[in-house]
């Protein structure tokens, strides 16, 4: 790009400086069209689930009902309630969109295609999703709105609980790797992808960061049916649409995270001769990890505040940590294996350590769930009894009471 | 100096940092204030990537402006009755302007070149600067290293961590609603 | 390059607004907030120091991260006095925090 600028007579530094912008705003602005893409899928996904046709009138297969959406929203009127702070109002949609837009800078889609390759990588991912938080809090303190402040409270409150897991689950792949950039990562797993090494790792990232974009079984964050959206309760047209934009673009940018980092990204076969074949393999892989997302979320009920935190506190972060210690220790007893031969003596060097890996991280994820089935029989257990000992009770007061009442009519009537 | 990209970038990130931090002295809505208080910190992360730090302004932005502002932001929202308060300063800011106009004359006396320019005297330290080579970017594994060697600071970072934990309990001892 | 002086010029102001602003101003939470500025600037003073007289030691960037630990204990100690203040006597203005006074 840099060669094309030159050409049509900028200077050389100019030109090099230009051609960074420029393809930083052709990268943000394809990841941000795509939604109008995803959303299409996802409704039709939607209706599919639900025994519905979706949307199906404008444009073939209803492919050009998002753009008469993004139409419509534009034309609606911009509201700004009363006494509403309005710096603060208009900044958080604005920054929600920024936070999650920052993260395609650092997401290898092939070998060469990469906006750029940060040797914090990982962290940077984290470190700008947990913006959003503070989009989130000035949205519901901005709106000056009581419906919208208690939304925030409690969109934070999970926000930051399953932060943690997320960075936990996080750190499995740096261990393995040794580096936290997304390069550095996708290279490693040339061999095998990461999800042999540590699937359960793989199965608590996807489920927290699922609860980090706020999606169905998740999604008390917007709760449509019971909380008025929560913290967008005031937000009307574009605004509204940048949220709702965010909401989905961050929800296809953590299935491209997922891919990257335990389906091995752009890695397929010839993908290194051939930049664009990586892109295609990461694309597909992509998609298959949306599809399961768009499953749970058509499939399973929406958590209970009280739940959620439970399974966050008390199930994902002890599970994350002790993943976390369990493959530092097992990955230690195994020495580096050397990682230049062919692609088939790579295979057969490195079978042993992923097969280890990978078993300790089932054996861990199955003695988890099992504890998990034990809470929720004894769980159970409690609450039939409870049930019981109630219509007992019940029964038991049942005709005293009527003889009492009987008794008082009678005495009335004296 | 020549403007280069670096100068321009180190400006930008300054004047965020600076202007971040004179509007949360200034404000009087706590809630803008402490929005400006992320705007500095980011401004800080910016220089801690001119300097070649980019662990910690990846950190910086996680811990400060992703943990400890939205406390503070917390502590707004939860004592927001009191922000109806007319005067945002003491009777002593007048006192406290000149103090801290002192001490920054102070600090640009001995830390940097300016003076020594207007009272022709050597009074700075002279920090001789080194030629800097370019430092390698990757940074996380030495400070890895650092913190879990004993030749480096274990022995601290230990420490470092019961105090995470004690300020944690202690936190949540303190500001617990119903007493024991 | 950016020359030495002028990262210390920045966290000098940074640390001499912090100042100022934990002299005078009255919410307890603005003075909170001021002691993270002054943190800033000294933590600005590690990594430029580090970057800039002695590259070859990772002992600036270490100190730095000390110093965010710390930062973190502290506001969230303070911030959990500040409530508990708050909630025992309905202010957060430091002047009116004064039963230690004669």
């Amino acid at each position: 790009m840099t060669e094309i600028l030159i050409d049509l007579g900028f200077g050389e530094d100019l030109a090099d400086v230009l051609a960074k912008y420029l393809g930083a705003g052709l990268l943000a602005g394809i990841f941000l069209l795509l939604p109008l893409f995803t959303i299409w899928i996802e409704r039709k996904g939607a209706a599919r689930f639900q025994m519905r046709v979706g949307p199906n009138r404008v444009g073939p297969y209803g492919l050009i009902q998002n753009f008469a959406d993004v139409i419509k929203l534009l034309g609606k009127e911009l509201i700004f309630p009363r006494n509403v702070d309005r710096l603060t109002f208009m900044l958080a949609p604005i920054l929600m969109v920024t936070s999650v837009v920052g993260i395609v800078a650092v997401l290898p889609l092939a070998p060469t295609v990469i906006g750029t390759d940060l040797s914090i990588g990982v962290l940077y991912f984290i470190s700008v999703s947990s913006l959003a938080t503070i989009a989130v809090v000035m949205a519901g303190w901005g709106s000056n709105n009581k419906y919208a402040l208690l939304g925030a409270f409690r969109t934070v409150a999970q926000l930051i609980s399953y932060e943690i897991p997320l960075i936990f689950s996080l750190l499995i792949p740096v261990l393995l790797v040794g580096t936290m950039s997304m390069q550095g990562i996708v290279e490693f797993q040339g061999t095998y992808w990461l999800i042999l090494y540590a699937p359960t790792a793989a199965v608590i990232f996807l489920l927290s960061n699922i609860a980090e974009i706020g999606r169905a079984p998740f999604d008390l964050i917007e709760a449509e049916s019971e909380l008025v959206a929560g913290f967008m309760i005031e937000y009307s047209g574009m605004a509204f649409a940048m949220f709702y934009l965010a909401e989905f673009l961050h929800a296809f940018l953590v299935a491209v995270i997922f891919a990257v980092l335990f389906l091995g990204g752009w890695q397929g076969p010839f993908a290194e001769d051939l930049p664009i074949l990586g892109i295609v393999y990461l694309a597909a892989k992509t998609f298959f990890i949306y599809l399961v997302m768009m499953w749970v979320r058509m499939t399973l009920p929406r958590f209970r505040i009280d739940h959620l935190m439970d399974f966050n506190w008390k199930f994902l972060v002890p599970l994350s940590v002790a993943h976390l210690l369990v493959t530092g220790f097992v990955w230690r007893l195994f020495p580096d294996t050397d990682l230049s031969g062919g692609l088939f003596s790579r295979l057969v060097d490195e079978f042993p350590r992923m097969a280890v890996m990978g078993l300790s991280s089932v054996a861990l994820g199955i003695v988890a769930l099992s504890l998990l089935r034990q809470y929720a029989a004894n769980q159970r257990q409690r609450i039939l009894s409870l049930t019981t000992v109630d219509e007992e009770y019940a029964l038991a007061i049942t005709p005293q009471t009527t003889a009492q009442s009987s008794v008082v009519v009678v005495t009335s009537g004296d | 100096m020549e403007l280069t990209w670096e100068s321009l970038a180190f400006l930008i990130f300054s004047v965020l940092s600076l202007g971040g931090g004179l509007a949360v002295v200034t404000l009087r809505n706590l809630f803008h204030s402490a929005l400006m208080l992320m705007l500095s910190l980011f401004g800080t992360a910016g220089l801690f990537v001119l300097l070649v730090a980019p662990f910690l302004a990846a950190v910086q932005v996680l811990v400060y402006i992703g943990a400890i502002a939205i406390l503070i932001l917390f502590a707004i929202m939860l004592t927001r009755t009191i922000m109806g308060v007319q005067t945002t300063y003491n009777s002593q800011w007048i006192g406290s302007a000149i103090a801290a106009l002192l001490v920054f004359g102070l600090l640009l006396l001995t830390f940097t070149p300016l003076g020594d320019d207007v009272f022709d005297e050597q009074l700075s330290a002279n920090l001789e600067e080194d030629p800097v080579d370019d430092v390698d970017y990757v940074t996380v594994e030495e400070i890895g290293i650092a913190f879990s060697t004993r030749a480096g600071f274990v022995l601290p970072f230990e420490i470092v961590s019961l105090l995470l934990t004690a300020a944690l309990i202690g936190a949540i001892v303190v500001a617990r609603e119903d007493e024991a | 390059m950016v020359p030495l002086w002028m990262y210390l010029f920045v966290s000098a102001a940074l640390f001499s607004i912090g100042i100022f602003g934990v002299l005078s101003r009255r919410n307890a939470i603005a003075v909170i907030m001021s002691i993270e500025l002054m943190l800033n600037a000294a933590n600005i003073n590690l990594v430029a120091f580090w970057r800039y007289l002695n590259p070859a030691e990772i002992n600036g960037q270490v100190f730095a991260a000390f110093v965010f630990a710390v930062a973190a204990a502290e506001a969230a100690v303070g911030l959990a006095l500040i409530l508990s203040i708050y909630r025992n006597r309905q202010t957060v203005i430091v002047e009116d925090v004064n039963i230690l006074k004669w």
